[in-house]
């Protein structure tokens, strides 16, 4: 039996203070009546403290099935309630590929027996992410995984007839693409961000306009078949032109940025330390300063994490011989906070939205990111925004430790976080023991 | 200095110190006896993970001109072929005891891992990584140009002021091309670079280097007192779907070092090449045999410039042992 949980004084999107209560997996009370309704409750004292709408990743990956020496499920998710997440989105790419209804069902059952967040597999878009056919989406649909963002991640769907195909087809469940933006015959070999660092570091270049084609294509081939598009990843300023465009013109796209692509840029190749390879890679100044304005300004609709483990044998190594990407769950809040929060660009409320609200209606995911209001399932993350700590990857939950922010100290911390109402993390500790298999 | 990894990391002294101390170097190597013992007993291992004869042997034939130990590891052949990585290639290395790493590695930056990682201890030297830098290349380049160029008389403690060095060919691709854009500018030289657009870097205009895509304006309006044709490799040419040029015809054509094209530049100008050459490809063979063309005297010059190099980073820079006369540098038997 889940206790219930009387949250004193806290700041629901960071707006005024007021009591809540949690019961039986809903806000069953909001002021006066939260405290008067309680029944043998856990206090929290929320002062100070922000209570936001449990977030959503749209982007994550979990690594199993196939590598589970980098993360599995279970790791993952953890970590993804460490960082204030109640559901993320698993990406397609692992092995055996989640291509079919047989491993998108296997990835939801494990996530729902982890019991961390609600995990959400994302079915690939083409038969083994190879991009010539399309994977059975519609059995993926409906599936009891009940997929509906299909995508190639860590590919581009990059045959034109195929994504049309695919633009198409979704729109009967109400699918979306999420599009890898990378022309890979632009980008072969490449290793960083193709402009003034590459060219002295002699590293082969990925350069911005082989993601900005794509988009650009994909924008209007969403129009063209009336369908809607979501966008993996945007790194670029003239990616951030091209969706502003495509919006006003009423093409029905949403895009992501990634915490570290809103703060990290391609100088830090210069050390060639891997755990700064990524893809898309790390842009230069003007492209961060593009991005965070994007992100402000809503042509940016989320912030996804595309939390990315990697075995320390796969970033130990000269830079070429380096697996891409970088961990970020737990992290990620941290980051959104400083760099858009800290600085005025955005409210609290903005960041719920584009870590919550938003996410969740991209994915069709229909109890989460909901409003902070009596009734509403409780799914939410208690964050206190003026502690400042130093990230050390060997503490985190994620089993990887190739987190770009190394060394780094930065604000806010997930103090707790709740999935219908049982706390997943208390006291920003991850509640191990009482994380059970729900039947 | 510790370790050699980039010539953007040397200033004008450490580069004018290497090249006099490359010249005392060179001096010993006109005697009989070309053997000193300044690195007895030190252990110095070429880590060759990509094929290179001619720079292993010039560094093999330097550190054991200097008494060193050498110890030769190429990829081929050894574990690295089984999957070994460069960490634990560099671990069981050091367990052995390298007083100096010679590194070459196809991936750019792998010398800077190895430097910076803990794997090796002693110091490293980078023999070309990648797209990167090949510092010693450059090195030895800068001590051709200067023992022709920076005169007369006695050369030693001079930069390279005042010239003017057109580098030709494929810029993209060169760590070559990288490394001298550094020095030469670093010693005071106007660099003028001159390719095919398709084969100059993205970011090439924040280089300190001019750029032109003509050969031929470059010979007739700059004269340049030196030029430096850089190998091109003919699986580049290929236009098919990516290639950087239509075929290997229009690039001799176009950016060939041919008669005609020697024949445009100033008489005391002199012809280099990193080797190895592709005779007809980017130089012809009357460029390339030509009285003006000092390719084979860089070879023997690189031996000499390596010997500094081994000597400054494990001998700390102590007076090297002198030559019994001259003090004008000598150019070195092959």
């Amino acid at each position: 039996m889940t206790r219930n949980y009387l949250l004193r004084d806290v700041s629901p999107l960071g707006e005024g203070t007021t009591d809540v209560l949690l019961a039986d997996g809903i806000i069953a009370a909001i002021g006066a009546d939260a405290e008067a309704q309680a029944q043998d409750p856990v206090i929290i004292n929320g002062s100070g403290l922000v209570l936001l709408p449990g977030l959503v990743d749209l982007h994550t990956h979990l690594r199993e099935p196939g590598r589970e020496d980098a993360e599995t499920v279970r790791s993952g998710t953890r970590a993804a309630a460490m960082g204030g997440f109640t559901a993320v989105h698993a990406m397609a790419n692992t092995t055996p590929t989640q291509d079919t209804a047989g491993v998108v069902e296997q990835v939801w059952r494990l996530g729902r027996d982890a019991g961390w967040v609600d995990v959400r597999p994302v079915g690939a878009v083409t038969v083994g992410l190879e991009g010539e056919r399309l994977a059975e989406l519609g059995a993926m649909a409906e599936s009891a995984a009940q997929v509906r963002v299909f995508s190639d991640d860590g590919k581009c769907v990059h045959d034109p007839v195929v994504m049309r195909r695919a633009l198409e087809y979704v729109k009967a469940f109400d699918g979306v693409i999420a599009q890898h933006a990378q022309e890979p015959r632009l980008t072969e070999g490449a290793q960083m961000h193709e402009g003034v660092v590459s060219a002295e570091l002699g590293l082969a270049g990925w350069p911005a306009v082989a993601e900005e084609a794509i988009i650009a294509r994909d924008v209007l081939l969403a129009e063209h078949v009336g369908s809607r598009l979501h966008v993996c990843h945007l790194s670029t300023a003239g990616s951030v032109e091209i969706i502003r465009w495509a919006k006003s013109r009423g093409i029905d796209v949403t895009a992501e940025v990634t915490p570290h692509h809103l703060v990290l840029t391609d100088e830090l190749a210069r050390g060639y330390d891997p755990v700064f390879k990524v893809n898309p890679p790390l842009r230069t100044q003007r492209d961060v300063e593009a991005v965070r304005e994007g992100l402000a300004d809503g042509t940016i609709d989320i912030v996804a994490t595309d939390h990315a483990p990697h075995t320390r044998e796969d970033k130990d190594c000269e830079w070429g011989a380096a697996a891409f990407g970088m961990t970020g769950l737990e992290t990620a809040l941290s980051v959104v906070q400083e760099t858009m929060v800290d600085t005025g660009r955005m409210t609290w409320a903005d960041v719920a939205r584009v870590l919550s609200t938003a996410p969740a209606r991209i994915g069709r995911v229909t109890d989460h990111g909901r409003p902070i209001a009596v009734g509403e399932p409780a799914n939410l993350t208690l964050v206190d925004p003026g502690i400042r700590r130093v990230v050390v990857p060997e503490e985190q939950a994620t089993q990887s430790v190739n987190s770009p922010f190394r060394g780094r100290e930065l604000s806010g911390c997930v103090i707790a976080t709740w999935l219908r109402g049982r706390a997943t993390v208390m006291d920003g500790s991850a509640c191990d023991e009482s994380v059970v298999v729900s039947s | 200095m510790k370790h050699l990894l980039s010539t953007a990391d040397l200033d004008v002294a450490d580069a004018v110190r290497i090249l006099d101390t490359a010249g005392s170097m060179a001096a010993t190597q006109a005697r009989e006896i070309k053997k000193l013992p300044t690195l007895r007993g030190r252990t110095v291992v070429n880590l060759f993970f990509e094929d290179s004869t001619r720079t292993r042997i010039s560094f093999e034939t330097a550190a054991k001109r200097l008494s060193a130990d050498v110890i030769n590891f190429s990829a081929k052949g050894s574990s690295v072929s089984k999957g070994e990585s460069l960490k634990d290639t560099a671990l069981t290395l050091q367990a052995m005891g390298a007083d100096a790493v010679v590194i070459r590695h196809h991936a750019s930056g792998a010398p800077h891992t190895l430097a910076t990682s803990g794997w090796t201890h002693g110091a490293v030297i980078n023999a070309g990584d990648g797209m990167h830098q090949h510092p010693t290349q450059a090195l030895l380049d800068a001590y051709t140009l200067r023992r022709h160029l920076a005169g007369p008389g006695d050369v030693t403690g001079r930069d390279l002021t005042g010239l003017r060095i057109a580098i030709v060919g494929d810029v993209l691709h060169s760590r070559v091309a990288r490394s001298n854009v550094h020095l030469l500018h670093t010693l005071g030289a106007e660099v003028v670079l001159v390719a095919p657009p398709t084969l100059l870097p993205v970011g090439v205009g924040a280089w300190p280097a001019r750029v032109s895509y003509h050969l031929d304006e470059v010979l007739a309006d700059e004269k340049p007192d030196a030029i430096m044709m850089l190998r091109v490799q003919r699986e580049r040419m290929s236009s098919a779907g990516g290639g950087f040029f239509p075929s290997p015809l229009e690039y001799t054509r176009r950016y060939g070092l041919d008669a005609r094209r020697l024949a445009l530049l100033p008489e005391h100008a002199i012809v280099l090449h990193p080797g190895p050459m592709n005779r007809g490809l980017e130089i012809s063979a009357d460029a390339a045999d030509s009285t003006r063309a000092v390719i084979v005297e860089q070879v023997a010059n690189g031996v000499a410039v390596r010997m500094a190099v081994l000597y400054l980073l494990l001998a700390g820079g102590d007076a090297p042992a002198r030559a019994a006369s001259p003090t004008d540098e000598t150019k070195v038997d092959a």
